[in-house]
C-alpha cells in the first residue's frame, strides 16, 4: 500500500546542496557589503538559515533545530538589540572599505589556500557519491543511523561531553554575569 | 485517479515520512486555507466575545450579527492608502511583516491534526516549532526599527524582550513535558509531535494530569508564557492604546499592518496548538481509557456532528429572534442560509458516525477517525483561543518592569523546579 | 512654597537637547492623547524610563467663564457654572447657588435642601463610576468601563426625568429649586439604591482583589498627609492620605447634618487607597440618599427671593465638597445684578498640582495611572 507513495529518500540533493550554500555565500557576501548594519544582520540570518538547511541535508536534525533556535533565534535578536540601541548614524557614513585591505585579502587567501588543501588531502575520508545506505529509505531512519538523532546527541553531551559542556556553561555563566554588573548603575 | 486517492488515504503514513510531495503540498494549501479561515473567524469571535463581555453587542449590521464583518475589514484594510515614512528603510519596511508572518504560518507543517494528519512528522518537532516561532521576534524588532521613529523603536524593543524572556520559560515548561515522554517501558522519549501524543496514549494519561499536579504546573506555566509570547494581555502593555510607546506597527497602513494581525492571530493559534499537543493529548477524544467500550466510541463520534447541529440551531435561533421589519429582511435570509449550510454539515458528519461505526477499515470508517481527530483537536484549541479573549476582556494589563520581573523571577524558577522534579518522580516511579 | 514641592525647581525646559547622547530626555504627552482625559499636555522629564519631573501645560479648554460671569447676571450666570466640571454639573450648580444664597442672606426650604442633597448625592455617584470606568481602562481592564456607564444610564435618566438634562442640569435655581420632584421620584431613587448596590460589588470584584491591578495601583503615586495639605489637596486625594476631612461633616451645608454616614479615608495615599475611597464614598452616598430619600419634608421648594436678585455690597466664600474635592466660589458684588468677580476654587485645578510630587521616581506607565487617579476634570481646571 506504500508504494504508491514512497517516492524514494534524498530528494533534489544537488539541487538543495547548491541552493543552500548559494544563499549562505550569497548572505554572506551581503553581511560585509552592506552599508546599513540591519541590512548585515538580516543578511546574515538568512546565511544562517541555509546553514541550517544543510545540517538537515547531512542527517543532524537536532543541530539545524538548535542552530534555529539559539543563532537565528536568539543571538541574531541580540544583535539587532545592540544595533538598534547603539548610535550608528556615525558609523555609516564611514568609507565603505578601509585602508587595510590588501591585509584583509591575504588573510581570505590564507584561508582559502588552507581549506582547498585539507580538501584535497583528505579526499579519502569522504566518499564519492552519495551514502552506503539504500535508496528508498526514510531520511529519518538515515538520521538516526548516522548518530544525528536527539537521543543520541543527548548521551554524547550528557555522557562522553560532559566536562566540555559544563566548561562552556561556566563561560556563559561568567559572561552574562559580567554584562549585567557592567550595566547595573547601582549594585 | 480513483486509486490513487484510496491508497492515499489507506496510508498511515504522514505525508513527509512517506516522501510524498504532492499530498504534502495538498496538505499545506488546506493547512493555509484553514488558518487563514480561522485568523478570520477569529476575529469575529474576539469583537463579539469581548463585546458581550462589556454588556454590548458588537457587529451587528455587516451581515447577520456581524458575521461578515471580518470580511469588511479585510477589505478596508486592503483599500486603505499605503503610507511609506519617507524617512523609513524602504526594503527592511517591506520584509518586516513577512518574516513574522513567514515564521509564524511554518509553523503549522508540524502540527499534527491526527496520528498521520500532519505535513510532516519531523524527529525534531517540538524544537521546530519553538525556533522557528523564535523567528517571529525578528519580525517584530525589524519592523519597529524600520519605522524610523523613536516610539515603535522603543515599543519593539520592548515586545521582542517580552517575547524573548518568556521563551525561556516556554522551553523549559516544553521539556518538562518532554521528560513525560521518556516514562515508558524502553526509556526513550520523542521530540516528535506525533511521537508525543503517541506517547500519552501509550502511558493513558494526559500529560496534564501526569503526577499531579507537575504536569498541571508545567502546562500553567506554559499556559502564562505563551499569552506573553504572543503579547496579548495582560502583557500588551507595548503595544497598548494608551500608552505612550505606541508599539511597533504604528507606521504601518492597511494591508500590511493586517499582516502583522495575521501573523498574531496564527501565532496564537500555533501556541495554543503546542499547548494541546503535549499536555492536552492532542487528537485523543476525552476520556480514552476510563470509557473504553465501542458504545463510547461512537457516542464520542457524533460530536462533531451534533456540534454542528447545536450551530446550526443557535443561527436558526437567531434568524427567529431577527426584527420582521423590512430593514432586517436581507440579514434573516443570510442567517437561514448560514444556518442551512451549518445543519447540512451537521446532517454529513452525522450520517459518517453511523456508517462508521459498523465495520473497521472502511471508507466511512477511516473519515469518521480523522473526522474525530481533527475535530478534538480544533476543539482544544478554540478553547484556549476563548481563553486569550476572556484575559483580554477582563484583566487590566502589567507594568512592562513587572511584566519582565515575572518571566525572569518567577516563571523561570518554577519552570526550573518542575523540570527537576518531573525528572525525579520520573525515575523512581 | 518650598523648593521641594515646586515643579519647576528641576525641570530645565531651556537645556539642550541631549537626547540620544544621555539617558535624560523630555517627551511631551500632548493634549491630544487617550489617557489624559480631556486636552492636558502633561511634559515630562525622564531620566531613562524614570521620571525626573512634570510640568503640566493647561488652558486648552479656557473658555473664560468667570470673565463672561462679570457681564451676566446671578441667574444668568446658574447655566453657565455646570459646564466647568461637566461630569457633576449638579454639584457646581450646588455650591453656586448656595454661594449666592448666602451673600444674599436666603435659606433655601427644607424640601429643596433634600432635593438637593439627593440629586448631589446621585451625580456623586455618577462621577464616581465615570471616573472608575476611565481609570480602570487606562490601566488596561477594558471592561469595567462598559459596566459603570450601563449603571450610570440610572441616574441620567433620573435627571432627565428631573430637569430635562442629563449632563449639564441646571437643577438648581438660587433659592431653592425650580422644579418639583416629579410623580415616582422617590420610587425611583429607591429603585435605583437596589439596583446599584450589587452593581458597585461587582465592579470590586473585578479588581479590588485582582493581583494585577494591585501591583499596578498600590505604592504608585504616593503623597503624604503633609504633603496633601501643604498643597491644598482636597477630596478623596486628601482623605487616601489619612486626613479625615470632608467639608460635608467639617462645614455642613444644605441638608447633610441632618443625615447619618461615615468619611472613609486611607493609610497610604497610594492610587490604591484613592480607588478605596471612593469605592467607600459611593457606598455612603447610598446611605445619604436612602435617608433623604425616606424622609423628604414636605413644604414649598423655593425660598423667599426677589425676582432681580441684586446682592447687598460685600464678599463671599463659600465651598462645597464637591466629588472631586473643595470646589469653592468667591464672589464679589459691588450691589449690581451682576457680579463685580466671581473666583472658582476647582478642585481639579488645585490637585493637578500634586501630579509632580507624585510622580517622581515612578516610570511612564504610571503617570497616567496617577492622572487617572486624580480625577481630574479639564473643563473645571481651565474654566
Amino acid at each position: 500500500m506504500n508504494s504508491a507513495l514512497s517516492a524514494g529518500a534524498p530528494v533534489a540533493t544537488p539541487f538543495f546542496f547548491y541552493m543552500l550554500s548559494g544563499l549562505a555565500v550569497i548572505g554572506g557576501i551581503l553581511v560585509i557589503t552592506r552599508r546599513n548594519a540591519v541590512h548585515s544582520a538580516l543578511a546574515l540570518i538568512v546565511t544562517l538559515l541555509s546553514v541550517a538547511g544543510l545540517y538537515l541535508m547531512l542527517y543532524a536534525p537536532f543541530v539545524a533545530g538548535v542552530q534555529i533556535i539559539v543563532y537565528a533565534g536568539g543571538i541574531m535578536v541580540l544583535f539587532l538589540f545592540v544595533i538598534m540601541l547603539v548610535n550608528i548614524e556615525r558609523a555609516s557614513k564611514d568609507r565603505r572599505f578601509n585602508r587595510i585591505w590588501p591585509i584583509g585579502l591575504v588573510a581570505a587567501c590564507t584561508l582559502m589556500g588552507l581549506f582547498v588543501s585539507a580538501f584535497v588531502k583528505g579526499r579519502a575520508l569522504f566518499p564519492d557519491r552519495g551514502m552506503p545506505l539504500s535508496e528508498g529509505s526514510n531520511t529519518q531512519e538515515i538520521a538516526k543511523a548516522l548518530y544525528g538523532e536527539v537521543n543520541r546527541a543527548g548521551q554524547y553531551t550528557f555522557g562522553q561531553y560532559t566536562f566540555a559542556f559544563e566548561i562552556a556553561s561556566l563561560l556563559l555563566l561568567v559572561a552574562i554575569l559580567g554584562a549585567v554588573i557592567m550595566t547595573k548603575k547601582k549594585i | 485517479m480513483p486509486n490513487f486517492i484510496m491508497s492515499y488515504l489507506g496510508s498511515t503514513l504522514t505525508p513527509g515520512q512517506a516522501g510524498n510531495q504532492f499530498w504534502a503540498l495538498i496538505y499545506v494549501l488546506i493547512i493555509f486555507a484553514g488558518v487563514s479561515v480561522a485568523v478570520i473567524a477569529m476575529n469575529w469571535i474576539e469583537r463579539k466575545a469581548l463585546a458581550h463581555f462589556q454588556i454590548r453587542l458588537g457587529p451587528m449590521r455587516v451581515g447577520p450579527h456581524g458575521l461578515l464583518q471580518p470580511f469588511a475589514d479585510a477589505l478596508k484594510l486592503m483599500l486603505k492608502e499605503d503610507i511609506i515614512p519617507s524617512e523609513a528603510d524602504q526594503f527592511v519596511f517591506w520584509v518586516a511583516p513577512l518574516i513574522g508572518l513567514l515564521a509564524a504560518f511554518t509553523v503549522y507543517t508540524v502540527i499534527p491534526f491526527g496520528p498521520s494528519q500532519a505535513v510532516s512528522d519531523m524527529n525534531i518537532g517540538i524544537l521546530f516549532m519553538l525556533g522557528v516561532s523564535s523567528l517571529g521576534v525578528l519580525g517584530i524588532v525589524v519592523a519597529g526599527w524600520a519605522s524610523n521613529s523613536h516610539y515603535p523603536l522603543i515599543g519593539a524593543l520592548r515586545s521582542s524582550a517580552q517575547m524573548v524572556s518568556y521563551e525561556v520559560a516556554m522551553g523549559l515548561a516544553v521539556v518538562s513535558a518532554i521528560v513525560m515522554t521518556s516514562l515508558n517501558s524502553t526509556g526513550t522519549g520523542t521530540l516528535s509531535m506525533i511521537g508525543i501524543v503517541q506517547a500519552q496514549q501509550q502511558q493513558g494519561v494526559w500529560f496534564i494530569f501526569k503526577f499531579f499536579p507537575l504536569g498541571f504546573i508545567a502546562f500553567g506555566i506554559f499556559a502564562i508564557a505563551m499569552v506573553a509570547e504572543t503579547n496579548r494581555a495582560p502583557f500588551d502593555m507595548a503595544e497598548a492604546e494608551s500608552e505612550l510607546t505606541a508599539g511597533y506597527h504604528t507606521e504601518y497602513s492597511g494591508l500590511r499592518w493586517s499582516l502583522f494581525m495575521l501573523a498574531e492571530y496564527a501565532a496564537m493559534i500555533a501556541v495554543s496548538s503546542i499547548a494541546v499537543t503535549l499536555w492536552l493529548g492532542g487528537w485523543m477524544r476525552p476520556f480514552p481509557n476510563l470509557l473504553h467500550a465501542p458504545a463510547w466510541d461512537f457516542i464520542f463520534s457524533l460530536f462533531p456532528g451534533l456540534t454542528f447541529g447545536a450551530l446550526a440551531a443557535i443561527a436558526l435561533l437567531g434568524t427567529v429572534r431577527m426584527p420582521s421589519h423590512s430593514f432586517f429582511k436581507i440579514q434573516r435570509v443570510g442567517l437561514a442560509v448560514f444556518a442551512g449550510l451549518l445543519g447540512l454539515i451537521a446532517l454529513l458528519l452525522l450520517v459518517i458516525a453511523v456508517a462508521g461505526r459498523s465495520a473497521d477499515s472502511s471508507l466511512a470508517a477511516r473519515f469518521n477517525d480523522g473526522i474525530g481527530y481533527v475535530y478534538w483537536f480544533v476543539l482544544k484549541v478554540s478553547v484556549f483561543m476563548y481563553l486569550f479573549i476572556w484575559y483580554r476582556a477582563t484583566w487590566p494589563r502589567y507594568r512592562f518592569d513587572q511584566l519582565m520581573k515575572i518571566g525572569w523571577k518567577v516563571m523561570l524558577p518554577i519552570s526550573l523546579g518542575v523540570l527537576v522534579v518531573t525528572a525525579i518522580v520520573g525515575v523512581i516511579f | 512654597m518650598n523648593d521641594r514641592l515646586d515643579p519647576m525647581s528641576n525641570l530645565d525646559l531651556d537645556a539642550p537637547d541631549t537626547y540620544l547622547d544621555s539617558n535624560e530626555l523630555i517627551i511631551n504627552m500632548g493634549p491630544q492623547h487617550p489617557a489624559t482625559h480631556g486636552v492636558l499636555r502633561v511634559i515630562l522629564k525622564l531620566d531613562g524610563e524614570k521620571v525626573l519631573g512634570t510640568e503640566c501645560v493647561i488652558g486648552y479648554l479656557h473658555r473664560g467663564v468667570e470673565k463672561i460671569a462679570e457681564n451676566r447676571t446671578y441667574t444668568m450666570f446658574n447655566p453657565y457654572v455646570d459646564r466647568m466640571d461637566y461630569v457633576a454639573a449638579v454639584s457646581n450648580g450646588l455650591g453656586y447657588c448656595e454661594a449666592v444664597e448666602k451673600l444674599l442672606n436666603v435659606e433655601a426650604p427644607a424640601r429643596a435642601k433634600y432635593i438637593r442633597v439627593i440629586l448631589t448625592e446621585l451625580n456623586r455617584i455618577a462621577s464616581h463610576q465615570l471616573w472608575l470606568g476611565t481609570h480602570a481602562l487606562d490601566i488596561g481592564a477594558m471592561t469595567p468601563l462598559f459596566y459603570t456607564f450601563r449603571d450610570r444610564e440610572e441616574i441620567l435618566k433620573i435627571f432627565e426625568k428631573y430637569c430635562g438634562a442629563r449632563l449639564t442640569t441646571h437643577a438648581f435655581r438660587i433659592g431653592g429649586c425650580q422644579y418639583e420632584t416629579y410623580a415616582g421620584f422617590e420610587k425611583d431613587v429607591k429603585n435605583f439604591l437596589t439596583f446599584v448596590a450589587p452593581k458597585i460589588d461587582e465592579y470590586e470584584t473585578l479588581l479590588t482583589t485582582n493581583r494585577i491591578w494591585l501591583e499596578r495601583t498600590k505604592n504608585v503615586g504616593i503623597i503624604s498627609a503633609a504633603d496633601a495639605i501643604a498643597l491644598g489637596v482636597t477630596g478623596p486625594v486628601l482623605r487616601a492620605s489619612g486626613v479625615k476631612w470632608d467639608l460635608r461633616k467639617a462645614q455642613p451645608y444644605a441638608a447633610y447634618a441632618d443625615f447619618d454616614f461615615e468619611i472613609p479615608i486611607g493609610e497610604n495615599g497610594d492610587t490604591y487607597d484613592r480607588y478605596l475611597v471612593r469605592m467607600a464614598e459611593m457606598r455612603q452616598s447610598l446611605r445619604i440618599i436612602e435617608q433623604a430619600v425616606n424622609g423628604i419634608p414636605e413644604g414649598p421648594i423655593m425660598g423667599k427671593v426677589p425676582k432681580v436678585i441684586k446682592p447687598p455690597v460685600g464678599e463671599i466664600y463659600h465651598s462645597i465638597e464637591a466629588p472631586k474635592g473643595e470646589l469653592g466660589y468667591f464672589i464679589v458684588s459691588d450691589g449690581s445684578t451682576q457680579p463685580y468677580r466671581i473666583r472658582v476654587r476647582p478642585p481639579s485645578f488645585v490637585n493637578l498640582q500634586a501630579l509632580d510630587i507624585m510622580v517622581r521616581g515612578l516610570l511612564v506607565a504610571d503617570v497616567i495611572a496617577v492622572i487617572g487617579t486624580l480625577d481630574i476634570v479639564l473643563g473645571e481646571v481651565d474654566r
